[in-house]
């Protein structure tokens, strides 16, 4: 299932790389040296428009952000695992919202030795479908007609809607829903800046709400 | 300007852009072995994240930028709520509820697109 979703989104990426400009192997390269679609999508959609390097780094980095709040959040579930712990830094450059959200939902419940094998396989499979994805775009996005590649634009959205949607923790629901609620309105405040803040806003509302309110099992 | 310094900045940039994204991870790391792993702090990172992603994932579906935007709202809304109805009869499987939107989309974009509604 990951890896068509990413199949799918990378390559509504991959023929916005073409059109943008960037060599093949570029939009190739791109997909695994940044892996993350917004921050590809600021790369591919400024180089287009020859916008400054600083520009072009900037608004790319600002998209990615997201990484920071996960990558500190992925971890604890590694520290207890030694060999897990020295490969950190490679772990989290591995990490997407796909791999993140999954291991996040299933890792708890895994013994510890079993996180590292799991994450690594959620990864490569992400990866591959990542990189099929952006190589496929490129070659022949224009052959499909509009309605098949938007849907497939559609499917990445929708399909991280649900993954949310199973979320169970109090807080984690709680910061989902300020988030989605936030979203929209602090882009049309600063679309560069208005994310981060919203995450900041969104996720501190909910966790100091759910600890203001009565504990509660969780549920199911 | 000549072909290998079009090439030369294009690769240049790319590493430029992979390595400020990179930083964030990288950042991620720094702090997450200086906190408490099960702690306060690890958790409300935890929803600062779920709060950006819900917020990236909300924006894209409300306002979405590129193809996405020359669909009608009501399509993109209509198809997600059928969705959440069959993910919540199916128990909050996560398969059914994807496809049964991404379909539902599949079709009204394609009847539109034949002028059919």
């Amino acid at each position: 299932m990951p890896f068509f979703m990413i199949l799918a989104s990378m390559m509504g990426y991959g023929s916005l790389a073409r059109d943008s400009g960037l060599s093949f192997a570029v939009s190739v390269v791109s997909t695994a040296s940044v892996w993350g679609l917004p921050g590809q999508v600021a790369f591919a959609e400024l180089f287009a428009v020859g916008a400054p390097v600083i520009a072009i780094m900037l608004a790319s980095s600002m998209a990615n952000l997201r990484f920071l709040p996960m990558s500190i959040s992925l971890l604890p579930l590694f520290k207890n695992n030694k060999r897990a712990w020295q490969w950190r830094y490679i772990l989290v450059f591995l990490m997407s919202i796909n791999t993140w959200a999954l291991t996040l939902r299933h890792g708890p419940a895994m013994p510890k030795n079993l996180r590292l094998p799991y994450y690594l396989g959620l990864c490569i499979i992400c990866m591959s479908g990542g990189l099929a994805g952006t190589a496929i775009g490129y070659h022949l996005a224009i052959a499909l007609p509009f309605y098949v590649t938007v849907s497939l634009i559609y499917l990445n959205p929708v399909y991280f809607v649900f993954l949310f949607s199973a979320v169970q923790y109090r807080n984690c629901i709680l910061s989902l829903l300020f988030g989605a609620l936030l979203g929209p309105l602090f882009h049309l405040i600063s679309p560069d800046w208005g994310l981060p803040f919203c995450g900041l806003i969104a996720g501190s509302s909910g966790y100091w709400i759910d600890r203001r309110m009565p504990k509660r099992t969780i549920p199911e | 300007m000549n072909n290998f310094q079009f090439i030369d900045s294009m690769w240049g940039l790319l590493i430029l852009v992979s390595l400020s994204t990179y930083l964030w991870r990288a950042g991620g790391v720094l702090i997450a072995t200086r906190i408490e792993p099960r702690g306060k702090l690890a958790q409300w990172f935890t929803c600062i994240a779920y709060g950006m992603l819900a917020g990236l994932i909300s924006r894209i579906m409300l306002m979405p930028i590129g193809i996405l935007a020359e669909t009608p709202l009501i399509d993109r809304l209509a198809a997600l709520a059928i969705g959440f109805a069959v993910f919540f009869a199916m128990k909050r499987r996560l398969l059914p509820g994807t496809l049964i939107s991404t379909t539902i989309f599949l079709v009204l974009t394609t009847l539109r697109a034949n002028g059919i509604i």
